[in-house]
């Protein structure tokens, strides 16, 4: 589904960010990207979405070159941070907003919210709350529901599990799994927490300072394996 | 401790956004204050003999009209100073005492621009009294309380901080005296001008104000340190919000989906609502020109520049900001299956309905006669066939970041000042304002709106184009534009 050839990113201080020779990420597939700060997560997924340029090669996503055409965007939906929120809308308002960019019509996203009542723990929707208003936990919960709107065939989520509760990891563990179950469905997921990728990622790249250093089909080992490598 | 707390400032100072665009800007920033002290300092030398020429005793007119000054300042001060509660957040857990963050707090509040400015007019004033013969002692102790009165002003503020209510009775009853006074109907001027003159004549009225700012500082200190919570007085304020579906724009498809979207952006948001208020005050503008007051201002140019600025007024102030109103969220929408067409032609539509509505609200120009309507009219057409698509192609180079959270900034942002967007610019107010002429001195004023008029219908077959060139752009600086929108400033 996605394919990475000679990819880069390089800062006009002349820092490489990035530096994949080729990554193939098979449609279907639960993939897990870990790596300390720094180790170019958050570049990728930007390179993904195209929302920064790469200093050399290309990302394909279904075939679709993601940097030179936008037929991407219909299948694919992302949440990287806060900045995929608007701030002065409702909950609601903004579901509904993004189902009209996706062509669905106010029943499936409301279909789609009632199934995912439990997830938003009551706090979320009527709240009469801005989103700027929501805490970070809750503004997060948004964030991810937002993207499965319109049944997505890639989903990107960064840092998914930081600032939630328990409670809310372990249902948002179960969503994942639901999605990777989803043999149409490619989801991409970033962590630092070697524990909960592992649960719900059936591979796992760990990346350290740009480079691929890891690249494992997850087993009963996986783990042991991932925190062997980042201890210290 | 005070050290520490210094220094922070000064950091914060030379490190703001504002302070830190380049290096023209504080020039000119820097020429302006220039600007505005020698007008107090003159001002505070000049005043003395003005008022001396015109045969009234200097000091006891300032006195008289001093309560109204003072009424003035605390308005000013409470729409304009700022309290100084947010940048303490941080220092709450560390080892300080409250009394001390407290006190720093205050005090940092008296050394305020809207304080020590009025030195800048009353020292010389005070100066050139004892230079001509005002008794050297009683002028220093009538400084004294005139200044301490300002002070006193400072502390009120912080304690009427956000009590709207407070506030615009108190400023309703002194409106109210105000205009009695000059409507000679009662004098306030009789009871308080004496208080003001007392502090020059005795040695102990000065003591009053002195008093009063000190008790004044000792509410605002309990005031601030009860308040010195999170979750009270630090508390960021959020509104009660309602869901507005405005399902009739649903029939547009995509482009009631953004013309929603931006509906409800210049609804909710104090940034949007302060450009709301500006060109509804746009519509005044234009006022200036059509009462024939301003001698200058009586040529056909202006006429026609006055009927551009009062039926676009919110045409400039919002599409000048194009796309940046959706900087915060840039990142979404450029990830998302998005119809720049789309997208572009809901902002020219609210642009269109903007004019129109400001257009309708400047009916009352009829007044002055249908030929000066008819300007307004024509300026109409103009901006929606012709500006609107020059503005956006204009905001597409414009890369601010916009804070949609504060007011502040509404009133022209140095950063979006770029030669790109300047010369787009001029032919806005330039086209109209040469063919109007021409057609008036040529033919007729008539001829000349038709002119004008017929200039933004041809304008108007060339949206399509324009669309596709703003696209262009958006197309080819769309990464310029995220990585300029993620720095905050």
């Amino acid at each position: 589904m996605i394919q990475v050839n000679n990819l880069s990113k390089t800062y006009n201080n002349g820092v490489k960010v990035l530096n994949i020779t080729n990554l193939e990420i098979p449609k279907g597939q639960s993939f897990g990207l870990v790596g300390n700060n720094g180790a170019g997560k958050t570049t990728f997924f930007s390179l993904l979405l195209d929302l920064i340029q790469p200093s050399t090669g290309f990302i394909k996503n279904n075939s679709i070159q993601v940097n030179t055409s936008e037929a991407w965007k219909p299948f694919t939906a992302a949440f990287i941070d806060e900045s995929f929120l608007i701030g002065y809308l409702t909950a609601e308002e903004y579901f509904y907003f993004i189902g009209d960019l996706r062509g669905q019509n106010k029943a499936d996203v409301d279909a789609l919210l009632a199934k995912h009542e439990e997830f938003f723990n009551g706090e979320i929707l009527k709240s009469k709350k801005y989103l700027r208003d929501l805490s970070k936990g809750n503004m997060k919960k948004v964030g991810i529901i937002a993207t499965l709107i319109g049944s997505p065939e890639v989903v990107i989520l960064d840092e998914p599990f930081a600032n939630l509760d328990p409670t809310t990891v372990n249902r948002l563990k179960k969503i994942i799994k639901e999605l990777s179950d989803n043999p149409e469905v490619t989801v991409l997921v970033s962590s630092h927490d070697l524990v909960h990728t592992v649960e719900v990622c059936n591979r796992i790249v760990a990346l350290n300072k740009g480079e691929i250093v890891k690249d494992i089909e997850t087993s009963p080992e996986t783990l042991k394996e991932l925190e062997a490598f980042f201890a210290v | 401790m005070f050290k520490h707390f210094i220094m922070l400032e000064w950091k914060a100072f030379l490190r703001s956004a504002s302070l830190g665009t380049n290096i023209a800007m504080k020039i000119f920033i820097g020429f302006f204050a220039a600007y505005f002290m020698v007008i107090f300092i003159a001002a505070g030398i000049g005043v003395f003999f003005i008022l001396k020429k015109s045969g009234l005793e200097p000091l006891s007119t300032v006195n008289k009209f001093m309560i109204y000054y003072l009424v003035m300042d605390l308005v000013v001060r409470y729409f304009l100073q700022k309290m100084p509660v947010m940048n303490i957040r941080p220092l709450l857990t560390l080892p300080i005492k409250r009394n001390t963050i407290v006190h720093f707090t205050l005090g940092k509040t008296a050394l305020s621009f809207f304080n020590w400015s009025h030195a800048l007019f009353f020292i010389p004033f005070s100066i050139v009294l004892m230079m001509n013969g005002y008794s050297v002692l009683n002028v220093i102790l009538w400084h004294l309380g005139i200044m301490a009165l300002f002070y006193l002003n400072n502390f009120i503020n912080v304690l009427i901080n956000n009590k709207d209510s407070v506030f615009y009775s108190v400023l309703a009853v002194v409106a109210g005296l105000g205009l009695a006074h000059y409507y000679k109907l009662f004098d306030v001027t009789l009871y308080t001008q004496p208080f003001f003159q007392g502090m020059y004549e005795t040695v102990f009225v000065f003591l009053i104000p002195i008093l009063l700012v000190v008790a004044t500082y000792y509410f605002a200190f309990n005031y601030f340190k009860s308040n010195l919570n999170l979750d009270e007085g630090l508390a960021k304020k959020s509104e009660i919000a309602k869901t507005q579906n405005f399902s009739f724009l649903d029939q547009f498809g995509t482009l009631g989906t953004f013309l929603k979207n931006d509906l409800r952006l210049l609804l909710r948001n104090k940034r949007s609502k302060t450009t709301l208020t500006m060109s509804f005050l746009f519509i005044f503008y234009g006022l200036l020109f059509f009462t024939n007051s301003i001698e200058a201002y009586r040529s056909p140019m202006f006429q026609i520049f006055a009927g551009i600025f009062v039926s676009g007024g919110f045409l400039f102030t919002f599409g000048q900001f194009v796309p940046s109103w959706d900087s915060a969220y840039y990142q979404l929408m450029m990830s998302q299956n998005i119809q720049y067409r789309e997208y572009i032609s809901s902002k020219w539509w609210l642009m269109v309905i903007g004019t129109l509505i400001s257009t309708i609200l400047a009916s009352f120009y009829l007044f002055f006669g249908v030929h000066t309507y008819l300007l307004v009219v024509a300026g109409a057409i103009f901006n929606i066939g012709v500006n609107s698509h020059l503005v956006m192609l204009g905001g597409a180079f414009v890369k601010t970041p916009i804070d949609l959270t504060t007011g502040k900034g509404a009133f022209g942002d140095k950063q979006a000042f770029n030669i790109k967007t300047m010369l787009i610019s001029l032919p806005k107010m330039l086209i109209p304002m040469a063919l109007y002429a021409i057609g008036y001195y040529i033919f007729s004023p008539n001829i000349g709106l038709l002119f004008v008029a017929l200039a933004g219908i041809l304008g108007f077959a060339f949206r399509n184009y324009v669309f596709s060139q703003i696209e262009k752009i958006y197309k080819k600086e769309k990464y310029a534009t995220i990585a300029a929108y993620k720095q905050k400033n």
